[in-house]
């Protein structure tokens, strides 16, 4: 996109039917919004799995329980959500949109499933389930969030998004995976609302160019969280 | 029929006495659940013995469940016993029990210890009104309670259900129920069930919702349409209830159909839960310094997207307190899930351990809220203000305010 002003950001919530168990949808409201106060106009569109899929300038993939996690991951199967990330299409994937990106997945018990193999890793089920408070270092930047979820994931070559501090993440070691512009954290949810400076870098990448500074209670909120959580 | 009496059992409600006496003197708690735990450690089958001989409703689901009890206690007539206080996990049923001889009794259950109940305490009827996500830092996500509900059916063949028909989840956890009283509401919340929970795939939402694969919503003898007029065939059945909401019609629609079932007459139920205008301190009017404060418990988006629904519950202000610990669940999350937006044109204030949490969520669709850090800087006088809290924080308002 060449002139911000004139810009609209299209941001496609992808299956919240099946994708959204713990409040997903918060970060495509926190993205519309931010573009918004900004006067970029932003559009959001949620894409059923019975619905294709839009061209849009970022993508977001939920959370979701075991059957609907495997349905949705037929669902973009079927669809050209592979190639469009090949395109550089921007996505944020948490939690089991982090696992369907992913070469296979454990679902309703043991079994592994096929992912849609974006990135090579492999999500086998933990010993015990991850539910807390998830800190990340994500380049200097502290990424604070929620984490809920039975999934042990191994990156090989991809690059994690950062080094766990609080939390479990991937293995107790490093949180998600960065691949093009794919984003994937186990920091699940509204992860965009207590992060205002993902939110910002995923706006200004769909947008080609920084945006304006903009302050508002995100950024007491994450000040906050920080601090509760031990962080800078 | 009834069973003799073991020393062990007979030691054991001595036990839950005692100690709740005690807990109670030294001003420890509410004298429910400490002697619960110790009688229960004491003998295993206790709830089994003390359930021996009653005629028990058991009332369980995400929402609705402490107001369902109170309402079914009133409807029900005199003598019903019930766990109450909303002690409803196996120590508090005990306690409850131990402490009343009535024969009819009421057992509000948490989802999860729902088919223990069943299986030690054999109630004539088990209301399931609802299933929702809920705290899922710390309870199971929907979907797998569901599955385990659908086990704890077949395994109950004498208990009738009466259940909610418009909920997806518990059609699907009934399938192999032997006998089940359904009841049609209307809905605000879809949003765990809007994939089929036999196939995955989409559910469709019309006046009746049904997949493609061919499961459906059953046929329902008893109804409530979106105006709370409830039906049991094409028989409307007059209902005056003191409570607020659409929700609340909804919940004495379940009190109506279970003692329908049970075989106790629908117009006398019906004239009694007019009796009742406060749960536990919920919707009844109370002071906070010269204000008057309505208090209306939400913990949960579908439990406030039932708030939300009705207009005549808020005022022009509203004060939102939530608030993150072990019982509130400690990842709030579920704010985003929730419909805020529909406080647009209020006056709004955020308060409670996540108060910026929720000013974020309300900013984020256009809700400009003020942040205030502890109660004492709240106006103690103005008009009516309604505050939607969630557990902890509902206590702590307790605390704060007095009976108007």
């Amino acid at each position: 996109m060449d002139e911000v002003n004139d810009a609209v950001v299209t941001i496609a919530l992808l299956y919240p039917e099946l994708l959204g168990t713990y409040g997903d949808g918060g970060n495509a409201r926190v993205l519309a919004h931010r573009a918004t106060v900004r006067g970029i106009d932003a559009e959001v569109v949620a894409v059923s799995a019975s619905d294709p899929l839009i061209a849009a300038d970022i993508y977001l993939l939920g959370g979701g329980e075991d059957g609907p996690q495997r349905y949705a991951c037929e669902a973009l199967r079927r669809s050209d959500f592979v190639r469009r990330i090949d395109d550089g299409a921007i996505v944020l994937a948490v939690c089991a949109g982090l696992q369907i990106l992913g070469t296979s997945f454990c679902v309703e018990g043991d079994d592994a499933y096929a992912g849609l193999a974006v990135v090579d890793a492999v999500t086998v089920r933990g010993d015990t389930r991850a539910v807390g408070e998830l800190r990340v270092d994500v380049g200097g930047s502290l990424l604070v969030g929620f984490e809920n979820h039975g999934g042990r994931t191994t990156v090989q070559a991809t690059p994690p998004l950062g080094d766990v501090v609080h939390g479990v993440g991937n293995d107790g070691v490093v949180d998600g995976f960065r691949h093009h512009n794919v984003i994937a954290t186990y920091a699940h949810g509204p992860v965009l609302a207590l992060n205002p400076w993902l939110a910002d870098d995923l706006l200004s990448r769909a947008l080609g160019a920084p945006l304006e500074p903009h302050r508002s209670v995100a950024d007491q909120l994450y000040a906050q969280r920080c601090r509760v959580l031990g962080g800078n | 029929m009834t069973q003799r009496t073991s020393p062990r059992t007979v030691c054991a409600r001595l036990a839950v006495r005692g100690v709740n006496a005690l807990s109670r003197l030294l001003r420890r708690g509410s004298g429910t659940v400490a002697g619960g735990r110790v009688g229960l450690a004491l003998d295993h089958s206790l709830l089994t013995h003390l359930a021996d001989g009653r005629t028990i409703i058991a009332i369980s689901g995400t929402n609705g469940k402490t107001t369902t009890s109170a309402l079914m206690r009133a409807a029900w007539g005199t003598d019903v016993g019930g766990n109450l206080t909303g002690a409803n996990m196996p120590a508090g049923h005990v306690a409850a029990l131990v402490a009343s001889r009535s024969r009819r009794f009421i057992l509000e259950v948490d989802e999860a210890w729902l088919p223990t109940i069943l299986t030690q305490c054999s109630p004539r009827i088990v209301c399931l009104l609802n299933l929702s996500r809920d705290q899922l830092d710390r309870a199971s996500e929907v979907r797998q309670l569901a599955e385990r509900w659908k086990a704890m059916a077949v395994a109950n063949p004498a208990s009738t259900f009466v259940a909610n028909a418009s909920d997806p989840l518990i059609v699907d956890a009934l399938t192999n129920a032997t006998s089940v009283t359904w009841v049609a509401v209307p809905h605000s919340w879809h949003a765990d069930a809007l994939s089929c929970p036999r196939c995955t795939a989409p559910l469709s939402f019309a006046d009746r919702w049904s997949c493609a694969c061919g499961f459906a919503e059953p046929e329902s003898q008893w109804r409530i349409d979106d105006e709370g007029v409830v039906t049991k065939g094409a028989v409307t059945i007059p209902l005056t209830l003191s409570l607020p909401g659409l929700f609340n019609r909804i919940n004495a629609a379940f009190v109506l159909a279970a003692l329908d079932t049970l075989g106790e007459s629908v117009a006398t139920a019906s004239s009694r839960l007019s009796t009742l205008d406060s749960v536990q301190g919920r919707y009844g009017l109370r002071r906070f310094g010269t204000r008057q404060v309505r208090l209306l418990l939400a913990k949960n988006p579908a439990g406030v997207a039932a708030l939300l629904d009705d207009p005549d519950m808020l005022s022009r202000e509203i004060w939102v307190a939530i608030n993150a610990q072990i019982a509130d669940g400690k990842d709030p999350s579920w704010l985003y899930d929730a419909p805020f937006e529909r406080l647009a044109g209020k006056e709004v204030t955020c308060l409670g351990e996540r108060r910026l949490d929720v000013a974020y969520r309300l900013e984020v669709d256009g809700v400009f809220a003020t942040v205030v850090d502890e109660s004492r800087h709240l106006k103690p006088e103005g008009p009516l203000v309604t505050i939607i809290a969630n557990y902890t924080a509902f206590q702590e308002w307790m605390r704060l305010t007095t009976p108007w």
